[in-house]
């Protein structure tokens, strides 16, 4: 387990959160958004799990847990949301969802 | 040549996982044969018995049928995830048997030796995630193949699995909370005592009960077969695999009716302890145990008939996750008096 | 390379590549497969990095529980690939590339002047020592009140999946 491990795994976490982010700009299905953020999500943890190690703490991995566990409720809670929205409106294009806009 | 001492551990595991490999397809093979003329004794028929002397030659011919067989992927079936399904059942089957102990500790050649290929932490974990992942094979093999039974009997297995596997998790977590550690080898030489009252079926009968029929639902063994059973949605997620990917998905689900045979030995009955203490143990009692928990398998076939889908759904999750909470409140209750 | 080192590169580029591939995809239940190898490369990584327990937990939560959610949220609403990829203009799309290159900057320049992080010896991340700061005082009330967050989430997703009959 050598520095250059955990330095690593930062800019992987980095990497994988530009991902995300840029999936959440591009992409038109909300799904899809949604999956993205779950991403993003994960190169959090990732970045939690490598400074854990580094420092020795292991209050980042008790953080971790609970990320997991607002992730695990959010999904939920998210897909139910899709679910009534693709009811409504028969699409999941996130264009159409505009009614809001000025 | 001599190998440095990290490639002698190499050596030994892949050994390990040699030997394991192909004892299990031997008691895979031994179990299609067994099953079938034990369900026929007990329907009060005789079974396979032609080919070879007592027909114990029948897997080998049921092998070469299915390896000449015309393997057909269907029109309009997604190839690659029709493909990959039977094999992340077999992957997570057998990674599933890696945490499982077949015995203590021997010593060959002056060096111990595990009769376990990885003694992790977290052991009984490790299961559990395994099992999520097995989910995967059946709503991919139910979805791939483009034909609107095997999505329905996909879907319905899947959440019949995950809903069993809830009630699993947490009749383990009394036998862990009296133990104090995940590893297998920890909870089997818990159970090793003066008098059989020591294995945690005498000390925790509900999580035994609810481990059998979760077991049994998590395998998709009768009486909780209704997804792939052959009269209901034309055999559910299977029915468009023929050939040699119906044999992988046939022997992931014996490995994994294996694997929840091994665990319930192991965590139930004391593994390779043996039950009486003038006795030595070896692995040869956890065989016992394991081939009695299969005879109780093939027994279970033969004599209930199938739950209807609501009825499964019904009981898994308003009878089964009760009573495994209940459980496990009354074990942690215990456990804290008896501090 | 010791073992560690090269497992973890294995993994890394595993993520890496499905993570593109979660974004780039049109089909969203490839990408849905593709989160799923992600994020068992994800735990992985975890156990390299000495995490044991977050790691299995990873897989038991994320890729048992949240994906199969997800994998049949899609079948069920028979989710189709999508015909316009990234909005009407390729403008947008640059425009989307730029930001996030911006974004990866920025952090980037953050985390490399950060003094190179050490490793910390005698880690022990096993359940035991994770779970006694858990159920320590400290944490203890946020625990209790994730549960009650979880009791919501429950109750929530069915009322609002619901067919108003």
């Amino acid at each position: 387990m050598t520095p250059d491990i955990v330095q690593h795994a930062l800019l992987l976490s980095l990497a994988l959160f530009t991902i995300g982010a840029v999936g959440v700009f591009l992409r038109r299905n909300i799904i899809t958004i949604f999956m993205c953020v779950e991403l993003m999500l994960n190169a959090v943890n990732l970045s939690f799990i490598a400074f854990s190690r580094s420092l020795g703490t292991l209050d980042a991995q008790v953080l971790v847990f609970f990320v997991l566990t607002v992730a695990a409720a959010e999904a939920a809670v998210g897909l139910a949301i899709v679910i009534s929205m693709q009811r409504h409106r028969d699409t999941l294009d996130v264009d159409t969802f505009s009614l809001l806009k000025w | 040549m001599t190998l440095t001492p990290v490639q002698q551990e190499l050596a030994i595991t892949a050994l390990k996982v040699g030997v394991l490999l192909n004892l299990l397809l031997m008691i895979f093979s031994g179990m299609t044969y067994v099953e079938r003329r034990l369900l026929a004794f007990m329907q009060f028929r005789l079974g396979p018995n032609r080919t070879g002397p007592f027909g114990l030659l029948q897997p080998i011919a049921d092998g070469i049928k299915l390896f000449f067989k015309e393997e057909v992927i269907p029109e309009g079936a997604n190839k690659w995830i029709f493909v990959a399904a039977p094999g992340i059942a077999i992957v997570t089957a057998f990674l599933s048997v890696a945490v499982v102990p077949w015995g203590g500790t021997v010593t060959i050649g002056g060096r111990p030796i595990l009769l376990q290929i990885a003694d992790l932490d977290v052991g009984v974990l490790y299961l559990f995630a395994l099992s999520s992942l097995s989910v995967y094979a059946i709503v991919m093999a139910g979805w791939a193949a483009n034909n609107k039974y095997t999505l329905l009997g996909g879907l319905r297995s899947s959440a019949q699995m995950f809903s069993y596997e809830l009630a699993l998790g947490l009749s383990w977590i009394g036998i862990i909370l009296l133990t104090g550690s995940f590893r297998f080898g920890d909870i089997v030489r818990a159970q090793d005592g003066w008098f059989i009252p020591d294995w945690f079926f005498f000390k925790q009968p509900l999580a035994f009960l609810i481990y059998m029929v979760a077991g049994t639902a998590e395998a998709n063994r009768t009486p909780f077969d209704l997804p792939e059973a052959e009269t209901e949605l034309v055999a559910g997620f299977h029915t468009e695999y023929s050939s040699m990917r119906f044999a992988l998905l046939q022997m992931a689900e014996y490995v994994h009716m294996i694997t929840i045979s091994a665990v319930g030995a192991n965590l139930f009955f004391g593994g390779w302890m043996s039950p009486v203490q003038f006795l030595p143990d070896s692995p040869l009692w956890f065989v016992l145990k394991l081939a009695a928990f299969l005879f109780f398998f093939v027994w279970l076939r033969g004599t209930l008939p199938r739950f209807r889908y609501d009825q499964l759904m019904d009981f898994g999750w308003k009878v089964l996750v009760p009573l495994a909470v209940l459980n496990l409140l009354v074990t942690a209750t215990v456990v804290v008096l008896l501090q | 390379m010791t073992i560690d080192a090269v497992t973890f590169y294995v993994a890394a580029a595993l993520a890496l590549v499905s993570a593109v591939v979660v974004v780039a995809q049109r089909n969203p239940i490839y990408s849905a497969f593709a989160l799923i190898v992600t994020l068992c490369s994800l735990s992985a990584i975890y156990g390299i990095l000495g995490a044991s327990f977050i790691a299995i937990l990873q897989v038991v939560v994320y890729a048992g529980a949240i994906m199969v959610l997800f994998l049949f949220v899609l079948m069920l609403l028979n989710v189709r690939p999508e015909e316009r990829f990234a909005g009407e203009s390729r403008r947008f799309k640059l425009t989307a590339l730029a930001l996030g290159a911006l974004l990866a900057g920025q952090v980037a320049a953050v985390l490399l002047r950060v003094a190179r992080p050490g490793v910390a010896s005698d880690f022990d991340a096993s359940s035991r020592p994770v779970a006694r700061i858990l159920f320590s005082p400290q944490y203890l009330y946020v625990f209790e009140a994730t549960s009650v967050l979880i009791l919501a989430a429950l109750v929530g997703s069915v009322a609002l999946a619901r067919k108003d009959a």
